[in-house]
């Protein structure tokens, strides 16, 4: 059910003045029984003051049109004409504290037949301008008939544009699709007018001017700008995506060459360092080296153990060169590369240690894998 | 509003009033057993023991052969939808829909998505009473056709449609047959085992179960594609942790269904009558429409020639009484219910149409209170309408067509 204003309900469960005035002599009749709302309002002036001394309706419809027909009599008994039809549908709806959007229309409806009532009055005859078109957002009570014609007047194309001009989708979105529909039909059509009375130009002005006027170019119609706008927007959109694309791709093949030349340059130093470790400890390490070590049969012993061991996963060691505080290995094979090498390394150590029974320092000479394979 | 306002709720096709028995049976799968059915530990087992006992249950009310022909959903509008999307993607080479122009929205908003996609949907006509013509229908059947989906009963009118002569018909061409029977259960006997149907949709809370469970029923051997993907809940053809303490729900309202049919067929269908004969004697100018002869013994639907349908329900709600219309004002668009003018009843009419939906929870002393009431509310609106004048409808007097002449009613 609506959510209607205490207001509303009061009208429509005791409506004001739902009779029919004796003596009329100005009566609207407005609305249709196939919309599903029609309404008889029915006006008593006074010829001499113009004064509404009293005034009546008849209402087929729902609750919104019954309670805005009777808020519409009550409002206007009493008033000069003039002055009544300064009245808008927003006043009837605010006197109502406010309708649901859906049911503006019945604001629209009593306005309308106050117009028709005063035509009435004076003998003129009247228009209904009351269009039946489906409402399209709920949010700001926007219906279809207003979306065509904005589109129509103002060339929109987008959803965006729809909503700037009235408000149509600027909420909750849930119409959106319905707009585009919209846009997708009225611009169509346009295009199809366009061409039809382009058509009725050719036909109108006649082979015998096609020759006297020289090929000039024709000026483009409305729907026509349109689509060559749109073509222009998405050739320029294309362009512009085609640049983003291979500024990215300039990016990520500049940040790929200065991680690769960053790699090489750690890969160098790391290559340095090692040396000058082994220049050092081979100069510096005034002790004995490999047999005269006297563990280096037992460092021998795992290091053979281990080769066994690190096959099994595709990797090698060789021992390079021993001293007594220090054992230098070469991790080859798999290990070369592998994030398990530190902790191959450390294994390979507790085994030494627990062989020769001391603490010696593994250091593997092999050089670090290269982050970016080739 | 007095505190003992009197409240008679005959809107039982909207949704119905979760059974005590019903809500007693879930209890203890939001407290006690509220393991994940697909968990493999202690506390999804018991979870995944009931929620297969109530499938046995839905199986055994619509009389499916197997208990893996039940897929639990959320709701009936999305097994509609899981039926339509499946039909269409598992038959590329069937670009075509045969259903009709009474269905409820879930078919015909995705009918729609379906047509956008370049699917050919036929809508079977109607007549002045909402009866399919089948001569129609036979020469639509073809190879090119994926899917016929045909509700049992409408929501509208309660006319019941010929689903399973249909579902046998759309079998010799090899067409999937699917069956919107939401308004169908707990009315008429629904057993889908002894007929050709392939899917069949319908939803708890219509069943006196609460809303947010609904099933569609596979059957074995139908070529299917999901519609919900992510899981492997329902043998991967419906994703997502299932609803058990629903579920649940569901399988005790379809054995309280299974009993109460019986009860549904007699006292209600009486009180339907008593009802629809009491207002249609005491209020002129007004009709039943639909099928009076083959409808769901709870529905009635009454058009009521030169009054507007949201106003009868507003001074309804006053009353107590709650009902629905397929009033243009009471939705929001500007045309009447589309199920009222595919029957082309008229427009003096369509707007006025209300639908009373009874279940097994409405009393004989709330319909002699409808009956009551409805009089005067419809006498007091006709007042105030211009197209009825001292008893009688007064379409000459009154066409706003007519502009001018000064003082031709005074």
């Amino acid at each position: 059910m609506w959510d209607y204003s205490e207001k509303v309900k009061d009208h429509f469960f005791h409506p004001r003045n739902a009779k029919i005035v004796e003596g009329a002599n100005a009566v609207g009749d407005v609305g249709s029984i196939v919309c599903g709302d029609a309404l008889r309002l029915m006006l008593k002036i006074n010829p001499e003051t113009e004064v509404i001394e009293d005034a009546g309706f008849q209402t087929f419809g729902c609750g919104s049109a019954i309670a805005s027909s009777s808020a519409l009599t009550e409002m206007i008994k009493g008033m000069k004409l003039e002055d009544a039809l300064k009245i808008t549908n927003k006043d009837i709806a605010d006197y109502l504290d406010g309708l649901p959007p859906e049911k503006m229309h019945c604001s629209v409806m009593g306005r309308e037949a106050l117009d028709a009532a005063a035509a009435n009055y004076r003998g003129e005859s009247y228009e209904s301008a009351h269009a039946d078109s489906p409402l399209v957002c709920k949010c700001f009570g926007v219906d279809e008939a207003h979306i065509v014609r904005a589109i129509r007047e103002n060339h929109l194309t987008t959803v965006q544009d729809v909503t700037n001009y009235t408000k149509a989708g600027g909420a909750c979105g849930s119409c959106h699709e319905k707009i585009e529909e919209i846009i997708e039909r009225t611009l169509r059509e346009m295009a199809n007018d366009e061409a039809a009375s382009a058509e009725k130009d050719r036909s109108r002005t006649g082979e015998a001017s096609e020759k006297a006027v020289p090929e000039t170019p024709r000026e483009l119609s409305a729907a026509e700008r349109i689509k060559a706008e749109a073509d222009a927007e998405i050739r320029a959109l294309e362009e512009q995506m085609q640049r983003v694309r291979e500024e990215a791709q300039a990016k990520i093949a500049r940040a790929q060459e200065e991680a690769r030349r960053r790699d090489e340059q750690l890969r160098a130093a790391k290559e340095e360092e090692l040396r000058k470790a082994a220049e050092v400890s081979e100069t510096a390490d005034e002790g004995p080296v490999n047999e005269n070590v006297p563990f280096y049969a037992e460092v021998v012993r795992v290091i053979n153990d281990m080769k066994v061991a690190l096959a099994q996963d595709g990797g090698s060691v060789e021992l390079k060169k021993v001293t007594s505080e220090k054992v230098y290995v070469e991790l080859s094979g798999s290990c070369v590369g592998c994030m398990m090498t530190d902790m191959t390394l450390s294994w390979i150590q507790q085994q030494i240690m627990e062989a020769v029974g001391h603490y010696v320092q593994v250091i593997n000479t092999a050089a670090p894998a290269p982050l970016f394979p080739e | 509003m007095t505190t003992e306002k009197k409240r008679v709720y005959l809107d039982n096709n909207a949704t119905t009033r979760t059974d005590p028995l019903v809500y007693q049976s879930m209890i203890p799968f939001f407290t006690e057993f509220y393991g994940n059915p697909s968990s493999m530990h202690d506390f999804g087992t018991p979870v995944r023991e009931a929620m297969e006992e109530a499938r046995h249950k839905v199986a055994q009310f619509i009389g499916a052969e197997h208990d893996d022909e039940i897929i639990f959903t959320g709701c009936a509008t999305e097994s509609d939808n899981t039926a339509l999307e499946s039909a269409v993607l598992a038959n590329p080479d069937r670009p075509e829909i045969i259903t009709t122009a009474v269905e409820h929205p879930a078919i015909m908003q995705t009918c729609a998505r379906l047509e956008k996609r370049g699917i050919r949907v036929h809508y079977l006509h109607v007549d002045g009473h909402g009866r399919l013509d089948l001569d129609e229908y036979r020469s639509l059947l073809s190879d090119r056709v994926a899917i016929v989906s045909v509700m049992w009963a409408n929501n509208e009118t309660g006319n019941i449609y010929p689903v399973k002569e249909m579902a046998e018909m759309a079998r010799e061409h090899g067409i999937q047959f699917h069956t919107d029977a939401v308004q169908a259960m707990g009315k008429i006997p629904v057993n889908v085992g002894d007929s050709c149907i392939d899917m069949l949709s319908f939803s708890g809370h219509k069943l006196h179960a609460p809303k947010g469970v609904g099933v569609l029923y596979l059957r074995r051997n139908t070529r299917f594609r999901p519609f919900m993907k992510g899981g492997h809940q329902e043998k991967g053809r419906r994703a997502g942790t299932e609803n058990t303490p629903y579920i649940v729900g569901l399988g005790t309202a379809c054995d309280l269904a299974a009993l109460h049919l019986p009860e549904v067929d007699v006292r209600i269908r009486e009180l339907r009558d008593r009802l629809q004969f009491g207002i249609l004697r005491e209020v002129p100018n007004c009709f039943v429409t639909g099928d009076i002869e083959n409808r769901t013994a709870n529905t009635v639907n009454i058009a009521f020639e030169y009054v507007e349908g949201e106003a009868i329900l507003l001074k309804f709600n006053e009353l107590g009484i709650a009902a629905s219309t397929g009033s243009a004002c009471s939705s929001g668009s500007l045309e009447p219910s589309y199920v009222m003018r595919a029957m082309n009843i008229p427009f003096t009419a369509a707007h006025g149409t209300v639908r009373f939906s009874l279940s097994r929870f409405t009393t004989e002393e709330e319909v002699d209170y409808v009956v009551e009431k409805v009089p005067e509310v419809i006498r007091e609106l006709r007042e105030y309408s211009p197209y009825w004048k001292q008893g009688k409808p007064a379409m000459s007097t009154f066409d706003p067509e007519y502009k001018g002449s000064l003082g031709k009613n005074s």
